[in-house]
């Protein structure tokens, strides 16, 4: 496989991942701001710095609104992480490696692609919100679809899960960095109303509210978010999940390939971690210190596929 | 019928139904107009969702279109075909046999049958190529010969495209897509394949690989990149081949070899199907500031150790002014007269020609020779006084830049439109592979249409459609 291939199938697949996520972080602001008792628009402030598009926002906007967040997560072609600007990406990487994909795959990435385009043409009211972002994930959802029931488990593959899950990972860890202080023991703040607000958004985020209750039962533990979101082995969206998939599909790639590179040191590394922490351990360390640590190493594990794999010059 | 004079290849001019159309029109018949729209709006639907679009130039945000398809087919019968593609053969060797002359001894420059200066003065001629023999012996491994219809018998060749012809794509999709639509029509009508192309482009390309290359030779398709308007096209080719799509940036040479940048390092290509002018393949040797070739690239051809499909170079031999000396070409090269007829053509360089078409230019087609696509082009019949004014003033300032032909009154078949059958100007593009092995002619081609009523322009960057052609076992 040429090296843009499998880099155009590694983006492909963030992309799409990075546009469920977005969709998902705008559905839970609006979920909170409808639900919330105060009034103000914090809410948005920090959708907009999970997003990881807070800057890019302050530098067009003057001020954090609910439409402007809405508008700028949804639609802005110039804010890489829309949805729109990252389904359009998803597209033009598909294009560039369409002779990788089963056409099954092409065109369900291609109807996802026509569909958010016309339903992201014109700015979106609250009304149509919640059946657009359904829309938009049911379509992306396709193309997974289409991916797990058609693509042969070969290198093709394993660029696109590595790809879904070092963007998912890296979105679960960016929500933990901006809320991790909710989770922090606080004497004051246990049990209030705006905890468990709070608790609620980080949990509606990663769509793992049902997922919690089955686990952890009904009572929201700070302590047993944390555990669920960066050591459960069964969330699929937690850290450590996000990093034994990767492990999978890098060792794939080297029993295939009969080589073993950087990328595959970094993840057993970092999957080693996972396994030997407990939450008690990670609070002790900080939270926050810790989170930022394993962003470090996701931003490191990608460097290393991009060179071990030849994705550039 | 607008015109008496023109031919119609589904109507006789006595309103009978011409003998290859009968079984479709039987079927058309019975058919509900309304089944049939819908129908036409579910063909669009497949080409939108399939992705079978081209990029339209000029565009300040690359946009991507859908050549529009017709779902009434251009209906071929066997006798005509064979009659044709005996034609196209003889054209494609002494294009080939012109080639490897030009490149090497230039008998036919000494015989007087094509002036020295067309090759000389000649932007296409590649001096790099002279003396050097292309593996196999092949310069044009895939050409396509556009044909016009006049009457019955009568077709003849519009252009010769021997660099980089497209278009094959639309009619493998144009097929699929009928397919999809109309399967039971395929059961009353005996439809020669065209599946077959990829297969065979793919074997005939790797039989045209360089002496060590092995017994797997390892092919590629080469693209300018996701912007260029047939960028579907490469992508398509390369996935139906089952070969790698690489661009410039995938290459580099080293030790001696074309070599692709894969996740598992470099690896050797033998055949290069480059989908890039001439200009571009290499920056060392031609355009220097081409972002889009190999340096170095020429370098391992001449060494005998890449096939570059078609050969550089080639299209000296389709340029608009060597097409007016293709019928002394093709006699030159195989001693028989041309089979296909050229359209008579007045080379503006000769000062009577000049002459002849500054007065007569609202009859003709004037085009500029190292034009394609329709641009840059008059047609005299349907130009406005203005346009013709001011298209004087480029063919006096640069009379060796074009060619006139009389305008030739296309044969049309009909399309299908609201108010049912009408007919349309159509042209005919088929594909022809050439390698040691033999020339492989797919059964029919792209056939274009110029949807609106009495153009004669059929390029799809001129909306321009498309028909699924067949060629019928007789």
């Amino acid at each position: 496989m040429l090296g843009k291939t499998a880099n155009g199938l590694y983006w492909m697949y963030r992309y799409l991942e990075r546009a469920e996520n977005t969709s998902r972080l705008i559905e839970t602001g609006q979920r909170i701001s409808l639900t919330r008792s105060g009034s103000g628009d914090d809410e948005w402030t920090s959708v907009l710095q999970t997003a990881g598009a807070l800057e890019s926002y302050r530098e067009t906007h003057d001020a954090v609104t609910r439409d402007g967040a809405i508008d700028w997560l949804l639609r802005a072609l110039d804010n890489p992480s829309s949805v729109r600007a990252s389904v359009n990406a998803a597209r033009q990487n598909g294009r560039l490696v369409r002779t990788a994909l089963t056409s099954e795959v092409w065109e369900a990435l291609n109807a996802a692609y026509m569909d958010t385009k016309e339903a992201l043409a014109r700015k979106v009211g609250e009304r149509e919100l919640p059946a657009v972002l359904g829309r938009i994930r049911q379509s992306t959802g396709l193309v997974r679809g289409a991916t797990h029931g058609t693509m042969l488990r070969n290198d093709i593959f394993d660029f696109a899960r590595i790809g879904t899950f070092l963007e998912r990972g890296d979105s679960t860890a960016r929500i933990l960095d901006v809320k991790y202080y909710v989770l922090l023991p606080s004497v004051n703040a246990v049990g209030s109303n705006i905890d468990n607000v709070q608790w609620e958004t980080i949990l509606r985020s990663v769509s793992g509210r049902g997922g919690y209750k089955k686990a952890y039962g009904d009572q929201i533990v700070p302590r047993d978010i944390a555990q669920y979101l960066i050591l459960d082995r069964r969330m699929p969206r937690s850290l450590y999940f996000c990093a034994s998939k990767i492990k999978g599909n890098l060792s794939y790639l080297a029993s295939d390939y009969g080589e073993k590179g950087e990328s595959q040191a970094c993840i057993d590394k970092l999957v080693r971690q996972f396994m030997s922490h407990d939450i008690e351990a990670i609070f002790d360390f900080g939270l926050h210190e810790y989170i930022q640590s394993i962003l470090g190493s996701f931003g490191e594990l990608g460097m290393a596929i991009e060179r071990d794999y030849r994705f550039y010059e | 019928m607008e015109n008496d004079r023109v031919f119609d290849e589904m109507w006789g001019r006595d309103d009978s139904l011409r003998s290859p159309y009968a079984n479709f029109h039987q079927w058309f018949d019975d058919e509900d107009p309304a089944r049939l729209r819908a129908k036409q709006r579910e063909a669009e639907e497949v080409f939108r969702l399939t992705g079978i679009t081209f990029n339209v130039y000029g565009r300040a945000e690359a946009e991507e279109r859908l050549i529009p398809f017709d779902i009434i087919p251009r209906i071929i019968s066997g006798a005509e075909w064979q009659k044709l593609s005996r034609g196209i053969e003889q054209r494609v060797i002494a294009i080939n046999a012109f080639l490897h002359d030009i490149y090497h001894r230039q008998e036919i420059l000494k015989a007087g049958r094509v002036p020295r200066e067309m090759i000389a003065r000649n932007e296409a001629f590649l001096p790099q190529m002279m003396g050097f023999d292309p593996p196999g012996g092949i310069y044009t491994h895939i050409t396509g010969i556009d044909l016009v219809r006049t009457d019955a018998g009568q077709f003849y060749v519009l252009e010769d495209n021997a660099r980089t012809p497209s278009g094959v794509s639309y009619m493998l999709e144009n097929r699929e897509t009928m397919l999809r639509m109309f399967p039971e029509l395929f059961s009353s009508n005996r439809v020669r394949p065209v599946s077959t192309y990829p297969r065979n482009l793919r074997r005939s390309l790797a039989a045209c690989a360089p002496a060590g290359a092995g017994p797997k030779p390892t092919v590629a398709v080469m693209t300018p990149g996701i912007f260029n308007s047939a960028y579907f096209e490469h992508s398509f080719l390369a996935d139906q081949m089952g070969v790698e799509l690489v661009e410039g940036n995938d290459l580099r040479v080293m030790d001696g070899r074309v070599m692709m940048r894969t996740t598992r390092g470099y690896k050797p290509i033998d055949v290069i199907y480059r989908r890039i002018d001439d200009d571009f393949l290499d920056p060392l040797n031609f355009n220097p500031d081409s972002a889009l070739g190999v340096p170095g690239l020429m370098g391992v051809y001449r060494a005998g150790n890449v096939t570059i499909a078609n050969a550089p170079g080639t299209g000296i031999s389709d340029d608009k002014a060597i097409y007016s000396y293709m019928p002394e070409i093709v006699e030159f090269y195989t001693g028989e007269k041309a089979l296909l007829e050229n359209v008579p053509t007045w080379r503006c360089n000769e000062p009577d020609s000049l002459a002849y078409v500054l007065d007569n230019l609202k009859d003709l087609v004037v085009k500029e020779v190292h034009g394609s696509g329709g641009y840059g082009m008059l047609i005299g019949p349907t130009a406005t006084k203005k346009e013709i004014a001011e298209f004087r003033k480029k063919l006096m300032a640069r009379p060796g830049n074009y060619i006139a032909q009389p305008t030739l009154s296309l044969s049309t078949v009909p399309i299908f439109t609201k108010a049912g059958l009408a007919p349309r100007h159509v042209d005919l593009r088929p594909f022809v592979l050439m390698s040691p092995d033999g020339i492989e002619i797919t059964p029919g081609g792209l056939t274009r249409v110029a949807l609106k009523k009495g153009s004669l322009v059929v390029n799809s960057s001129q909306g321009g459609g498309t028909k699924d052609t067949w060629v019928l076992e007789d």
